[in-house]
Protein backbone atom coordinates (compact mmCIF):
# COMPACT_ATOMS: atom_id res chain seq x y z
CA UNK A 1 0.00 0.00 0.00
CA UNK A 2 1.27 3.58 -0.63
CA UNK A 3 -0.95 5.76 0.52
CA UNK A 4 -3.40 2.94 2.29
CA UNK A 5 -6.89 5.01 1.06
CA UNK A 6 -10.36 3.60 0.62
CA UNK A 7 -9.56 3.70 -2.91
CA UNK A 8 -6.42 2.71 -3.13
CA UNK A 9 -7.54 -0.93 -1.35
CA UNK A 10 -10.46 -0.99 -3.68
CA UNK A 11 -8.55 -0.82 -6.36
CA UNK A 12 -5.51 -2.39 -5.76
CA UNK A 13 -7.76 -5.38 -4.77
CA UNK A 14 -9.52 -5.70 -8.40
CA UNK A 15 -12.30 -3.87 -7.67
CA UNK A 16 -14.50 -1.83 -9.55
CA UNK A 17 -14.07 1.64 -8.00
CA UNK A 18 -17.44 4.21 -7.70
CA UNK A 19 -16.10 8.28 -6.96
CA UNK A 20 -18.19 10.72 -6.97
CA UNK A 21 -17.83 14.20 -6.92
CA UNK A 22 -18.72 17.77 -4.67
CA UNK A 23 -18.21 20.93 -5.58
CA UNK A 24 -17.65 23.32 -2.75
CA UNK A 25 -20.03 26.73 -2.06
CA UNK A 26 -19.10 29.94 -2.94
CA UNK A 27 -18.72 30.85 0.53
CA UNK A 28 -18.45 29.32 4.04
CA UNK A 29 -21.66 27.42 4.38
CA UNK A 30 -20.73 23.92 5.72
CA UNK A 31 -24.33 22.78 5.40
CA UNK A 32 -24.14 22.60 1.68
CA UNK A 33 -21.44 20.71 1.92
CA UNK A 34 -23.41 18.29 4.54
CA UNK A 35 -26.06 18.11 2.17
CA UNK A 36 -24.26 17.25 -0.78
CA UNK A 37 -21.90 14.64 1.22
CA UNK A 38 -24.96 13.00 3.08
CA UNK A 39 -26.71 12.19 -0.81
CA UNK A 40 -22.89 10.47 -1.60
CA UNK A 41 -22.70 8.52 1.42
CA UNK A 42 -22.63 4.81 0.79
CA UNK A 43 -23.29 5.11 -2.67
CA UNK A 44 -18.96 6.27 -3.91
CA UNK A 45 -15.76 4.64 -2.45
CA UNK A 46 -14.22 8.60 -2.47
CA UNK A 47 -15.07 11.53 -3.56
CA UNK A 48 -13.54 14.05 -5.06
CA UNK A 49 -13.65 17.91 -3.70
CA UNK A 50 -12.72 19.96 -6.94
CA UNK A 51 -10.48 23.19 -6.38
CA UNK A 52 -12.06 26.23 -7.07
CA UNK A 53 -13.58 24.57 -10.49
CA UNK A 54 -13.87 26.88 -13.81
CA UNK A 55 -11.86 29.52 -11.93
CA UNK A 56 -14.92 30.42 -9.35
CA UNK A 57 -13.65 31.13 -5.77
CA UNK A 58 -15.11 28.68 -3.55
CA UNK A 59 -14.58 27.06 -0.16
CA UNK A 60 -11.15 25.47 -0.25
CA UNK A 61 -10.59 21.70 -1.89
CA UNK A 62 -8.46 20.81 1.65
CA UNK A 63 -11.08 22.76 4.07
CA UNK A 64 -13.81 20.72 2.47
CA UNK A 65 -11.87 17.68 2.21
CA UNK A 66 -10.98 17.68 6.14
CA UNK A 67 -14.79 18.12 6.74
CA UNK A 68 -15.62 15.37 4.98
CA UNK A 69 -13.23 13.01 6.80
CA UNK A 70 -14.61 14.97 10.02
CA UNK A 71 -17.97 13.54 8.58
CA UNK A 72 -16.47 10.13 7.79
CA UNK A 73 -16.32 10.25 4.41
CA UNK A 74 -12.60 9.78 1.87
CA UNK A 75 -11.94 12.34 0.12
CA UNK A 76 -9.66 12.48 -3.31
CA UNK A 77 -8.61 16.17 -2.98
CA UNK A 78 -8.13 18.02 -6.45
CA UNK A 79 -5.10 20.34 -6.63
CA UNK A 80 -4.86 22.83 -9.76
CA UNK A 81 -1.29 24.38 -10.98
CA UNK A 82 -3.50 27.95 -11.58
CA UNK A 83 -3.12 29.35 -7.77
CA UNK A 84 -0.12 28.55 -6.13
CA UNK A 85 3.61 27.80 -6.41
CA UNK A 86 5.60 24.87 -5.70
CA UNK A 87 6.05 26.59 -2.42
CA UNK A 88 1.86 26.73 -1.19
CA UNK A 89 1.38 23.21 -3.30
CA UNK A 90 4.08 21.04 -1.05
CA UNK A 91 3.10 22.96 1.99
CA UNK A 92 -0.59 22.37 1.02
CA UNK A 93 0.15 18.59 0.52
CA UNK A 94 2.04 18.53 3.97
CA UNK A 95 -1.01 20.38 5.79
CA UNK A 96 -3.89 18.06 3.38
CA UNK A 97 -1.57 14.93 4.71
CA UNK A 98 -1.88 15.91 8.61
CA UNK A 99 -5.54 16.56 8.06
CA UNK A 100 -6.22 12.75 6.87
CA UNK A 101 -6.38 13.53 3.12
CA UNK A 102 -4.37 10.51 1.41
CA UNK A 103 -6.04 10.88 -2.14
CA UNK A 104 -4.99 13.71 -4.43
CA UNK A 105 -5.87 14.74 -7.94
CA UNK A 106 -3.09 16.30 -9.54
CA UNK A 107 -4.35 19.15 -12.83
CA UNK A 108 -3.38 21.74 -14.29
CA UNK A 109 -6.91 24.01 -13.85
CA UNK A 110 -8.99 25.65 -15.78
CA UNK A 111 -8.00 28.83 -17.03
CA UNK A 112 -9.08 31.58 -15.06
CA UNK A 113 -10.50 33.53 -17.97
CA UNK A 114 -13.69 32.03 -17.61
CA UNK A 115 -13.95 32.52 -13.56
CA UNK A 116 -14.96 35.04 -11.43
CA UNK A 117 -12.13 36.75 -11.13
CA UNK A 118 -10.70 36.87 -15.42
CA UNK A 119 -8.58 39.78 -13.77
CA UNK A 120 -6.41 37.22 -11.77
CA UNK A 121 -2.58 36.64 -12.20
CA UNK A 122 -2.20 32.85 -12.81
CA UNK A 123 0.61 31.01 -11.55
CA UNK A 124 1.09 27.62 -13.24
CA UNK A 125 4.64 27.45 -11.88
CA UNK A 126 4.19 23.25 -12.11
CA UNK A 127 1.88 21.99 -14.55
CA UNK A 128 0.20 18.67 -13.71
CA UNK A 129 2.50 16.56 -14.88
CA UNK A 130 5.49 18.25 -12.72
CA UNK A 131 2.76 17.95 -9.87
CA UNK A 132 2.59 14.38 -10.36
CA UNK A 133 6.25 13.96 -9.83
CA UNK A 134 6.41 15.95 -7.24
CA UNK A 135 3.78 13.94 -5.12
CA UNK A 136 5.45 10.98 -6.07
CA UNK A 137 8.87 12.37 -4.76
CA UNK A 138 7.60 13.73 -1.68
CA UNK A 139 5.95 10.16 -0.93
CA UNK A 140 8.69 7.40 -2.03
CA UNK A 141 11.82 9.69 -1.71
CA UNK A 142 10.91 11.64 1.13
CA UNK A 143 12.20 14.35 -0.41
CA UNK A 144 10.82 18.44 -1.42
CA UNK A 145 11.34 19.12 -5.04
CA UNK A 146 14.47 21.36 -4.16
CA UNK A 147 15.90 18.35 -2.32
CA UNK A 148 15.42 18.99 1.17
CA UNK A 149 14.49 16.10 3.86
CA UNK A 150 10.92 16.08 4.22
CA UNK A 151 9.99 15.18 8.22
CA UNK A 152 7.14 12.81 7.63
CA UNK A 153 6.48 12.38 4.22
CA UNK A 154 2.67 12.66 3.40
CA UNK A 155 1.85 9.08 1.76
CA UNK A 156 -0.28 10.03 -1.05
CA UNK A 157 -2.34 7.93 -3.26
CA UNK A 158 -1.58 9.84 -6.51
CA UNK A 159 -4.30 10.63 -9.28
CA UNK A 160 -4.71 12.64 -12.52
CA UNK A 161 -7.29 13.50 -15.45
CA UNK A 162 -7.01 12.42 -19.11
CA UNK A 163 -9.44 13.82 -21.57
CA UNK A 164 -9.76 11.51 -24.49
CA UNK A 165 -11.78 13.83 -26.32
CA UNK A 166 -9.61 16.98 -26.45
CA UNK A 167 -7.49 17.06 -29.10
CA UNK A 168 -5.00 16.18 -30.89
CA UNK A 169 -6.65 12.12 -30.11
CA UNK A 170 -3.33 10.85 -31.15
CA UNK A 171 -1.45 12.53 -28.30
CA UNK A 172 -3.97 11.38 -25.57
CA UNK A 173 -2.62 8.75 -25.30
CA UNK A 174 1.41 9.71 -25.01
CA UNK A 175 -0.21 12.29 -22.66
CA UNK A 176 -0.97 9.48 -20.40
CA UNK A 177 1.62 7.38 -20.72
CA UNK A 178 3.46 10.51 -19.35
CA UNK A 179 1.23 10.77 -16.85
CA UNK A 180 2.45 7.09 -15.54
CA UNK A 181 5.87 7.52 -16.62
CA UNK A 182 5.76 10.54 -13.82
CA UNK A 183 4.15 8.37 -11.18
CA UNK A 184 0.52 8.33 -11.50
CA UNK A 185 -1.33 5.67 -9.59
CA UNK A 186 -5.02 6.44 -10.71
CA UNK A 187 -6.23 8.26 -13.42
CA UNK A 188 -10.14 9.95 -13.74
CA UNK A 189 -11.51 10.56 -17.44
CA UNK A 190 -13.72 13.60 -18.89
CA UNK A 191 -17.02 12.80 -19.21
CA UNK A 192 -17.55 10.09 -21.65
CA UNK A 193 -20.63 10.70 -23.97
CA UNK A 194 -19.00 8.95 -26.85
CA UNK A 195 -18.18 5.43 -25.54
CA UNK A 196 -16.61 4.98 -29.67
CA UNK A 197 -14.35 6.90 -29.57
CA UNK A 198 -13.29 6.42 -25.79
CA UNK A 199 -13.42 2.36 -27.07
CA UNK A 200 -10.58 3.63 -29.63
CA UNK A 201 -8.96 6.00 -26.93
CA UNK A 202 -8.97 2.30 -24.57
CA UNK A 203 -7.79 0.17 -27.48
CA UNK A 204 -4.56 2.67 -27.84
CA UNK A 205 -4.17 2.67 -23.95
CA UNK A 206 -3.97 -1.00 -24.10
CA UNK A 207 -1.72 -1.28 -26.79
CA UNK A 208 0.99 1.14 -24.55
CA UNK A 209 0.05 -1.60 -21.50
CA UNK A 210 -0.90 1.41 -19.55
CA UNK A 211 -3.93 0.04 -18.06
CA UNK A 212 -1.93 -2.33 -16.28
CA UNK A 213 0.03 0.65 -14.98
CA UNK A 214 -2.10 2.79 -13.73
CA UNK A 215 -6.05 2.52 -12.61
CA UNK A 216 -8.04 4.30 -14.89
CA UNK A 217 -11.78 4.88 -13.54
CA UNK A 218 -14.36 6.33 -16.84
CA UNK A 219 -16.04 9.84 -15.92
CA UNK A 220 -19.29 10.03 -16.47
CA UNK A 221 -22.26 12.84 -15.95
CA UNK A 222 -26.04 11.86 -16.13
CA UNK A 223 -27.57 14.69 -18.34
CA UNK A 224 -31.19 16.47 -17.18
CA UNK A 225 -31.98 18.09 -19.99
CA UNK A 226 -31.24 18.19 -23.87
CA UNK A 227 -30.30 21.97 -23.16
CA UNK A 228 -27.30 20.73 -20.82
CA UNK A 229 -26.58 17.90 -23.71
CA UNK A 230 -25.91 20.83 -26.51
CA UNK A 231 -24.39 22.96 -23.78
CA UNK A 232 -21.64 20.21 -23.26
CA UNK A 233 -21.38 19.95 -26.84
CA UNK A 234 -20.90 23.84 -28.00
CA UNK A 235 -19.53 25.08 -24.86
CA UNK A 236 -17.43 22.94 -22.56
CA UNK A 237 -13.85 22.45 -23.94
CA UNK A 238 -12.70 18.91 -24.82
CA UNK A 239 -16.19 17.31 -24.28
CA UNK A 240 -18.16 15.66 -27.00
CA UNK A 241 -21.38 14.60 -27.27
CA UNK A 242 -22.75 12.01 -29.82
CA UNK A 243 -26.03 13.37 -32.25
CA UNK A 244 -27.39 9.89 -30.65
CA UNK A 245 -27.62 11.07 -27.40
CA UNK A 246 -28.87 14.78 -28.04
CA UNK A 247 -31.70 13.25 -29.87
CA UNK A 248 -32.53 10.91 -27.01
CA UNK A 249 -32.75 13.30 -24.90
CA UNK A 250 -34.58 15.19 -26.84
CA UNK A 251 -37.29 12.57 -28.03
CA UNK A 252 -37.67 11.82 -24.19
CA UNK A 253 -39.41 15.65 -23.55
CA UNK A 254 -39.53 17.85 -20.99
CA UNK A 255 -41.06 15.87 -18.45
CA UNK A 256 -39.27 12.27 -18.45
CA UNK A 257 -35.45 14.28 -19.59
CA UNK A 258 -34.14 13.59 -16.27
CA UNK A 259 -35.22 10.03 -16.33
CA UNK A 260 -34.03 9.52 -20.05
CA UNK A 261 -30.38 11.21 -18.49
CA UNK A 262 -30.47 8.29 -15.81
CA UNK A 263 -31.19 5.64 -18.61
CA UNK A 264 -28.32 6.39 -20.56
CA UNK A 265 -26.38 6.83 -17.89
CA UNK A 266 -26.75 3.72 -16.40
CA UNK A 267 -26.57 2.26 -19.75
CA UNK A 268 -22.96 4.09 -20.53
CA UNK A 269 -21.94 2.62 -17.30
CA UNK A 270 -22.89 -1.13 -18.29
CA UNK A 271 -20.87 -0.69 -21.25
CA UNK A 272 -18.07 0.93 -19.65
CA UNK A 273 -17.55 -1.81 -17.24
CA UNK A 274 -17.15 -4.14 -20.14
CA UNK A 275 -13.95 -2.48 -21.51
CA UNK A 276 -10.63 -4.21 -20.17
CA UNK A 277 -8.13 -1.60 -18.12
CA UNK A 278 -11.64 0.92 -16.99
CA UNK A 279 -11.43 -0.01 -12.89
CA UNK A 280 -13.94 1.81 -11.90
CA UNK A 281 -15.89 5.27 -12.76
CA UNK A 282 -16.31 8.65 -11.91
CA UNK A 283 -19.44 9.52 -11.26
CA UNK A 284 -20.16 14.00 -11.64
CA UNK A 285 -23.67 14.44 -11.23
CA UNK A 286 -22.78 17.82 -11.25
CA UNK A 287 -25.30 19.90 -8.69
CA UNK A 288 -27.41 16.70 -9.58
CA UNK A 289 -26.27 14.85 -6.16
CA UNK A 290 -29.68 13.35 -5.96
CA UNK A 291 -29.09 11.13 -8.82
CA UNK A 292 -26.15 9.18 -7.83
CA UNK A 293 -27.62 6.78 -5.15
CA UNK A 294 -30.37 5.49 -8.28
CA UNK A 295 -27.44 5.47 -10.93
CA UNK A 296 -25.35 3.54 -8.95
CA UNK A 297 -27.75 1.44 -7.87
CA UNK A 298 -29.28 0.63 -11.08
CA UNK A 299 -25.63 -0.44 -12.45
CA UNK A 300 -25.41 -2.80 -9.99
CA UNK A 301 -22.63 -1.29 -8.19
CA UNK A 302 -24.28 -1.52 -4.73
CA UNK A 303 -23.38 -2.03 -1.96
CA UNK A 304 -20.20 -0.23 -2.33
CA UNK A 305 -17.22 -2.70 -0.49
CA UNK A 306 -16.91 -2.14 3.28
CA UNK A 307 -13.40 -1.51 3.67
CA UNK A 308 -11.36 -2.25 6.94
CA UNK B 1 11.02 43.77 -31.40
CA UNK B 2 8.61 45.41 -28.49
CA UNK B 3 5.40 45.96 -29.33
CA UNK B 4 3.45 48.82 -28.06
CA UNK B 5 0.24 49.97 -28.27
CA UNK B 6 -1.03 53.48 -28.03
CA UNK B 7 -2.68 54.90 -24.67
CA UNK B 8 -6.26 56.34 -25.01
CA UNK B 9 -6.31 60.05 -25.73
CA UNK B 10 -8.17 60.84 -22.31
CA UNK B 11 -5.71 58.75 -20.50
CA UNK B 12 -2.78 60.86 -21.56
CA UNK B 13 -4.57 64.22 -21.32
CA UNK B 14 -5.16 63.40 -17.47
CA UNK B 15 -1.89 62.65 -17.08
CA UNK B 16 -0.43 65.98 -18.72
CA UNK B 17 -3.24 67.91 -16.54
CA UNK B 18 -1.39 71.16 -15.17
CA UNK B 19 1.32 71.12 -17.76
CA UNK B 20 1.52 73.77 -20.62
CA UNK B 21 5.27 73.16 -21.86
CA UNK B 22 6.32 69.27 -22.93
CA UNK B 23 8.11 67.22 -24.61
CA UNK B 24 6.44 64.32 -26.84
CA UNK B 25 9.63 62.26 -27.57
CA UNK B 26 9.24 59.11 -29.79
CA UNK B 27 11.75 56.40 -30.38
CA UNK B 28 13.14 55.09 -34.29
CA UNK B 29 13.58 51.79 -32.63
CA UNK B 30 10.90 48.79 -31.95
CA UNK B 31 7.76 51.34 -31.40
CA UNK B 32 8.06 52.89 -34.80
CA UNK B 33 8.60 49.46 -36.63
CA UNK B 34 5.31 48.52 -34.70
CA UNK B 35 3.36 52.21 -35.90
CA UNK B 36 3.05 52.87 -32.22
CA UNK B 37 6.17 55.79 -31.28
CA UNK B 38 7.89 56.95 -34.00
CA UNK B 39 8.59 60.11 -35.72
CA UNK B 40 4.42 60.11 -37.45
CA UNK B 41 2.70 58.80 -34.29
CA UNK B 42 4.48 61.44 -32.52
CA UNK B 43 3.00 64.15 -35.38
CA UNK B 44 -0.75 62.65 -34.55
CA UNK B 45 -0.28 63.27 -30.95
CA UNK B 46 1.05 65.99 -30.36
CA UNK B 47 -1.97 67.75 -32.55
CA UNK B 48 -4.56 65.81 -31.13
CA UNK B 49 -3.08 66.79 -27.58
CA UNK B 50 -3.01 70.50 -29.17
CA UNK B 51 -6.96 70.13 -30.36
CA UNK B 52 -8.00 68.68 -27.51
CA UNK B 53 -6.35 71.58 -24.83
CA UNK B 54 -7.71 73.91 -27.52
CA UNK B 55 -11.46 72.60 -26.97
CA UNK B 56 -10.45 73.03 -22.69
CA UNK B 57 -9.44 76.81 -23.40
CA UNK B 58 -6.04 75.57 -22.54
CA UNK B 59 -2.82 76.29 -23.71
CA UNK B 60 0.08 74.07 -24.18
CA UNK B 61 3.16 73.63 -25.99
CA UNK B 62 4.73 70.78 -27.21
CA UNK B 63 8.30 70.11 -28.34
CA UNK B 64 8.11 66.96 -30.70
CA UNK B 65 10.98 65.04 -30.84
CA UNK B 66 12.04 61.40 -31.98
CA UNK B 67 15.59 60.02 -30.88
CA UNK B 68 17.46 57.00 -32.70
CA UNK B 69 16.54 55.17 -29.20
CA UNK B 70 15.27 56.01 -26.08
CA UNK B 71 17.31 52.85 -24.05
CA UNK B 72 20.66 54.37 -24.71
CA UNK B 73 22.00 57.25 -23.04
CA UNK B 74 23.84 58.44 -25.92
CA UNK B 75 20.58 59.11 -27.90
CA UNK B 76 19.11 60.94 -25.02
CA UNK B 77 21.90 63.66 -24.25
CA UNK B 78 20.36 65.85 -27.28
CA UNK B 79 17.44 66.27 -25.18
CA UNK B 80 19.33 68.05 -22.68
CA UNK B 81 19.36 71.06 -24.78
CA UNK B 82 16.32 71.82 -24.18
CA UNK B 83 15.15 69.69 -22.17
CA UNK B 84 14.85 72.73 -19.23
CA UNK B 85 12.25 74.18 -20.73
CA UNK B 86 9.84 71.96 -20.28
CA UNK B 87 8.38 70.77 -17.30
CA UNK B 88 7.48 67.05 -18.25
CA UNK B 89 8.49 64.30 -20.78
CA UNK B 90 5.68 62.27 -22.97
CA UNK B 91 7.37 59.23 -24.19
CA UNK B 92 5.93 56.86 -26.83
CA UNK B 93 8.87 54.38 -26.08
CA UNK B 94 8.45 50.81 -24.86
CA UNK B 95 8.35 50.85 -21.22
CA UNK B 96 12.15 51.02 -21.02
CA UNK B 97 12.84 53.26 -22.94
CA UNK B 98 10.18 54.95 -20.94
CA UNK B 99 12.23 54.05 -17.84
CA UNK B 100 15.32 55.14 -19.01
CA UNK B 101 14.42 58.89 -19.87
CA UNK B 102 13.11 58.93 -16.50
CA UNK B 103 16.80 58.06 -14.56
CA UNK B 104 18.28 60.19 -16.55
CA UNK B 105 16.09 63.31 -16.77
CA UNK B 106 15.52 63.12 -12.94
CA UNK B 107 14.01 67.29 -12.65
CA UNK B 108 11.19 66.13 -14.95
CA UNK B 109 8.02 63.97 -14.51
CA UNK B 110 8.23 61.43 -17.32
CA UNK B 111 5.26 59.78 -18.27
CA UNK B 112 4.00 56.89 -20.78
CA UNK B 113 2.08 57.72 -23.98
CA UNK B 114 2.30 53.74 -24.19
CA UNK B 115 1.46 50.52 -23.03
CA UNK B 116 3.94 48.15 -23.82
CA UNK B 117 2.38 44.60 -24.76
CA UNK B 118 5.34 42.05 -25.35
CA UNK B 119 8.17 40.75 -27.48
CA UNK B 120 6.61 39.48 -30.76
CA UNK B 121 6.61 39.65 -34.65
CA UNK B 122 4.79 41.46 -37.45
CA UNK B 123 2.56 38.17 -38.59
CA UNK B 124 0.79 40.62 -41.53
CA UNK B 125 0.62 44.09 -41.85
CA UNK B 126 -1.13 45.57 -39.01
CA UNK B 127 -1.06 42.28 -36.57
CA UNK B 128 1.30 41.95 -34.35
CA UNK B 129 1.38 38.62 -32.15
CA UNK B 130 3.63 37.26 -28.69
CA UNK B 131 6.42 34.88 -29.60
CA UNK B 132 8.48 35.29 -26.25
CA UNK B 133 8.24 36.79 -22.41
CA UNK B 134 12.14 36.45 -21.90
CA UNK B 135 11.88 33.55 -19.63
CA UNK B 136 15.74 33.54 -19.78
CA UNK B 137 15.92 29.59 -20.33
CA UNK B 138 15.41 28.90 -24.30
CA UNK B 139 13.29 25.35 -24.66
CA UNK B 140 12.89 26.11 -28.11
CA UNK B 141 14.96 23.19 -29.38
CA UNK B 142 12.81 20.45 -27.82
CA UNK B 143 9.44 22.23 -28.74
CA UNK B 144 9.85 22.57 -32.59
CA UNK B 145 10.48 25.85 -32.13
CA UNK B 146 7.47 27.35 -30.62
CA UNK B 147 7.37 28.51 -27.33
CA UNK B 148 5.19 27.05 -24.46
CA UNK B 149 5.84 29.64 -22.50
CA UNK B 150 4.60 32.40 -24.39
CA UNK B 151 2.37 30.25 -27.04
CA UNK B 152 0.14 28.59 -24.16
CA UNK B 153 -2.08 30.38 -21.81
CA UNK B 154 -1.10 28.10 -18.67
CA UNK B 155 3.00 28.35 -19.81
CA UNK B 156 2.83 24.46 -18.96
CA UNK B 157 5.63 22.29 -20.44
CA UNK B 158 3.82 19.51 -21.32
CA UNK B 159 0.55 20.46 -23.12
CA UNK B 160 -1.73 20.07 -25.00
CA UNK B 161 -3.91 20.17 -21.70
CA UNK B 162 -7.32 18.92 -21.54
CA UNK B 163 -8.80 22.31 -22.59
CA UNK B 164 -7.17 22.03 -26.13
CA UNK B 165 -10.42 21.75 -29.13
CA UNK B 166 -9.53 21.81 -32.38
CA UNK B 167 -6.61 23.47 -32.41
CA UNK B 168 -7.71 25.78 -30.52
CA UNK B 169 -7.09 27.05 -26.77
CA UNK B 170 -10.02 26.86 -23.60
CA UNK B 171 -9.65 30.18 -23.16
CA UNK B 172 -11.08 31.37 -26.83
CA UNK B 173 -11.60 30.15 -30.41
CA UNK B 174 -9.70 32.61 -32.10
CA UNK B 175 -6.40 31.84 -29.63
CA UNK B 176 -4.03 28.71 -30.85
CA UNK B 177 -3.65 25.94 -28.99
CA UNK B 178 0.36 26.65 -28.28
CA UNK B 179 0.54 22.82 -27.84
CA UNK B 180 -1.40 21.87 -30.81
CA UNK B 181 1.06 24.27 -33.21
CA UNK B 182 4.16 22.61 -30.85
CA UNK B 183 2.25 18.83 -31.70
CA UNK B 184 2.21 19.77 -35.77
CA UNK B 185 6.10 20.99 -35.76
CA UNK B 186 7.16 17.89 -34.82
CA UNK B 187 4.91 15.62 -36.74
CA UNK B 188 6.66 17.68 -39.60
CA UNK B 189 9.72 17.69 -38.52
CA UNK B 190 9.59 13.39 -37.71
CA UNK B 191 9.71 14.31 -33.70
CA UNK B 192 6.95 13.64 -32.19
CA UNK B 193 9.10 11.65 -29.69
CA UNK B 194 10.17 14.16 -28.24
CA UNK B 195 6.80 14.89 -26.85
CA UNK B 196 7.30 11.10 -24.68
CA UNK B 197 9.66 13.08 -22.90
CA UNK B 198 8.58 14.94 -19.72
CA UNK B 199 9.98 18.68 -19.67
CA UNK B 200 11.29 19.08 -16.33
CA UNK B 201 10.31 21.92 -13.66
CA UNK B 202 11.20 24.77 -14.51
CA UNK B 203 14.10 27.05 -13.25
CA UNK B 204 12.05 30.07 -12.87
CA UNK B 205 14.85 31.94 -11.28
CA UNK B 206 16.19 32.81 -14.13
CA UNK B 207 12.83 34.78 -15.45
CA UNK B 208 11.69 37.56 -13.75
CA UNK B 209 10.74 35.76 -10.70
CA UNK B 210 14.28 35.85 -9.74
CA UNK B 211 14.14 39.59 -9.71
CA UNK B 212 15.35 41.96 -11.67
CA UNK B 213 17.99 40.60 -13.94
CA UNK B 214 21.17 42.09 -15.69
CA UNK B 215 23.72 40.87 -18.11
CA UNK B 216 27.16 42.12 -17.97
CA UNK B 217 30.18 41.50 -20.83
CA UNK B 218 33.05 42.19 -19.04
CA UNK B 219 35.53 42.31 -22.35
CA UNK B 220 33.04 44.95 -23.62
CA UNK B 221 32.94 47.43 -20.32
CA UNK B 222 34.98 50.57 -20.42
Amino acid sequence: MKAGSNLEKILTGGGFAVTGELGPPKGADVAVIERKANLLRGNVDAINVTDNQTAIVRMSSIAVSALLIRMGLEPNMQMVCRDRNRIAMQSDIFGAYALGIRNILCLSGDHQKFGNHPMAKNVFDLDSIQLIQTVKKMRDEHKMLGGDEIEGAPQMFIGAAANPFADPFEYRVIRLAKKAAAGVDFIQTQCIYDLDKFERFMQMVRDRGLHEKVHILAGVTPLKSVGMARYMKEKVAGMEVPEEIITRMKSAGKEKAREEGLNICVEQIQRLRQIEGVHGIHLMAIEWEEAVHAIVERAGLLPRPEIK
Amino acid sequence: MIIAEGKPIQDILTMIEGFSKIIVAGCKGCVTVCSTGGEKEVGILASALRLARQVQGKSLEIKEVTLERQCDVEYLEPMREYADQYQAILSLACGAGIQFVAEKFRQHPVLPAVDTKFIGVTEEQGVWTERCQACGDCVLDRTGGICPVSRCSKSIFNGPCGGSKKGKCEIDPEVDCGWQLIYDRLRELGQLAKLETILPVKDWSRSRDGGPRKRIREDLKT
